[in-house]
């Protein structure tokens, strides 16, 4: 098992630095339905390097989730090519590269807080690269540490999208893909969320891709954002953001991040 | 300090205040008492009703006896009740067993293969739609008239619920959920025991408890057409003899295993879902 395992491991190192975690090229993404043909994604070329926060804002119907969804192996492109970390998705997937956050948190309500954060463990040959972390360390982490025990229905949804966080990490993905997971939440409970999220990412220094309908929060999550318009989707801009790291939630009120904020608020308005 | 903040992570959102928490804890087991108490009451009025009633009216004892005399007859005749509550319950038991089972395995069928369910379901519908009473002979002269169509009828009174049931816990987990199967690169064995018959357990509960009272009429039916011992066979017998008392007496008995065999199933239940299944995520 041990042994298996570190074949694994050597098998997956060679990968040269320079491959990036994402690499789109010319694709599309088209579904029928009764109602006809929808092009949810139309000539989608896209490079995100290893260790990159990146942010995906659009309009509703732009395909952002859609994006996400394709690069996890969940929807198939009709046209073009995807790879992650230099391979095709499914077989990512199956290395354990890929992690997923839902925008609804997602947890097994007859599991425990610990039982869900150890899932991936029990299923799909419960392999773990070598980022991964013990269950009780990334429950620490995302802070939760004596809740263990709880069970989904007495957490809070800010404290159920942590529990989904600490899943996602623990057999050390490289790359974080992360579908409005703060959408539902409160504000105060959201800001909270981000600063932590940018402390998880430093720390397991995995590529993040970010889907939000928050401009601020792209902004101040993103190392960069990419802007999408609708019907078909497409992409718009990609627009690094300049702040200095470690961003802490006082940054937002500083004139650099509004002036930012407003940048991309002027890109959405011809999305 | 710092301990009671883990085994209470909210402690610091609670103020202590003795007096009020004494209060609010005397209101509570004021109204647990009242909530154990009222059905008593309540039952002990209705008897009372009824043994006014009869007396009152002086109602004859081949029409409806008296709660007393039902009593006595408890009393007297309690072995020779006994004697014929071992057979039902044993149909009854059995008939839950291998009806559920049946339902399980046909619903598990129906989710793995859609094409079981278009085929099947119709018939299982049609089944359901025959009457109890219209089962019971066909059954009889299909398997005898020993105890085999008993654990037959009571089968099949239980099978229909706990198959939609079934199907439905089974199918009902949500797109989310199995994404993240997919995501998890989890088997499809692995999507189905650790996903979808954990999901089932609350609907699967549901169907037992409404199979556990309904397996006991499907016994007491079945022993309604050739057969002379058991309780349906003792209400036909104390009704051709006028004697309500014993026929009083005998569906007291029934009632209170079925009774009894549902407050079984409820406590498993409590035992086994130990989640909220209604408000979780």
């Amino acid at each position: 098992m041990t042994a298996f395992a570190l074949d694994r491991e050597m098998e997956a190192t060679p990968v040269p630095a320079a491959t990036p975690a994402v690499d789109c090229s010319d694709v599309s993404v088209r579904f029928t339905t009764e109602r006809g043909t929808v092009t949810a994604l139309e000539g989608i070329n896209l490079r995100v390097p290893r260790g990159g926060f990146l942010s995906l804002l659009g309009p509703s119907g732009c395909g952002k989730s859609t994006l996400l969804r394709l690069v996890a192996d969940l929807v198939p492109p009709t046209n073009g090519s995807v790879a992650v970390l230099g391979e095709a998705p499914a077989v990512a997937r199956s290395r354990r590269e890929i992690g997923f956050v839902f925008q609804d948190a997602a947890l097994l309500p007859w599991r425990s807080v610990l039982d869900n954060v150890r899932l991936p463990l029990e299923v799909g040959g419960g392999r773990a690269g070598p980022g991964a972390r013990s269950a009780e360390a990334l429950i620490k982490l995302v802070g939760l540490a004596g809740w263990e025990k709880a069970y989904p229905h007495e957490l809070s949804g800010g404290m159920r999208q942590r529990v989904a966080i600490a899943r996602a990490l623990i057999y050390g993905p490289k790359l974080l893909l992360m579908d409005e997971p703060f959408g539902a939440l409160d504000e105060i409970t959201r800001d909270r969320l981000n600063e932590e999220l940018l402390q998880i990412w430093q720390e397991t220094e995995t590529t993040i891709l970010f889907v939000t309908h928050s401009i601020y929060e792209a902004a101040f999550l993103g190392q960069e954002v990419l802007l999408l318009a609708a019907r078909p989707g497409r992409v718009r801009e990609r627009v690094a953001i300049d702040l200095p790291a470690p961003r802490g939630l006082a940054l937002r009120e500083t004139p650099q991040f509004v002036e930012q904020a407003a940048r991309l608020r002027r890109i959405l308005e011809t999305c | 300090m710092a301990d009671s903040v883990v085994t209470a992570p909210l402690g610091g959102a609670f103020a202590q205040d003795k007096e009020a928490q004494a209060r609010f804890d005397a209101r509570q087991r004021r109204l647990l008492w009242r909530k154990r108490l009222l059905p008593i009451v309540a039952l002990v009025g209705v008897l009372l009703a009824w043994w006014l009633a009869v007396v009152f009216f002086d109602i004859q004892p081949f029409i409806a006896p008296s709660p007393v005399a039902v009593a006595a007859t408890l009393k007297a005749k309690f072995p020779m009740l006994m004697t014929n509550l071992a057979p039902t319950a044993i149909e009854a038991v059995l008939g839950f067993l291998l009806g559920n089972i049946a339902a399980t395995l046909v619903a598990t069928s129906f989710v793995l293969r859609r094409t079981m369910e278009e085929a099947f379901f119709p018939i299982a519908v049609m089944i359901n739609t025959i009457p109890v009473v219209a089962k019971a002979p066909i059954l009889v002269l299909l398997l005898g008239n020993g105890m085999e169509p008993k654990i037959a009828i009571a089968a099949l009174i239980c099978f229909f619920p706990t198959l939609v049931n079934m199907t439905r816990g089974l199918r009902n987990v949500s797109q989310e959920q199995l994404d993240l199967m997919h995501v998890l690169s989890a088997r499809s064995r692995e999507v189905f025991f650790k996903l979808r018959v954990q999901n089932s357990l609350p609907y699967l509960f549901s169907a037992l408890k409404i199979a556990a009272s309904t397996a006991v009429i499907g016994a007491i039916v079945g022993e309604w057409i050739g057969s002379n011992i058991g309780i349906g066979a003792l209400i036909i017998q104390a009704t051709y003899n006028f004697d309500s008392a014993l026929l009083y007496a005998t569906i007291v008995v029934g009632s209170t295993f079925s009774a009894l065999f549902f407050a079984l199933i409820s406590l498993i239940e409590r035992r086994v879902i130990t989640w909220n299944a209604g408000r979780a995520a």
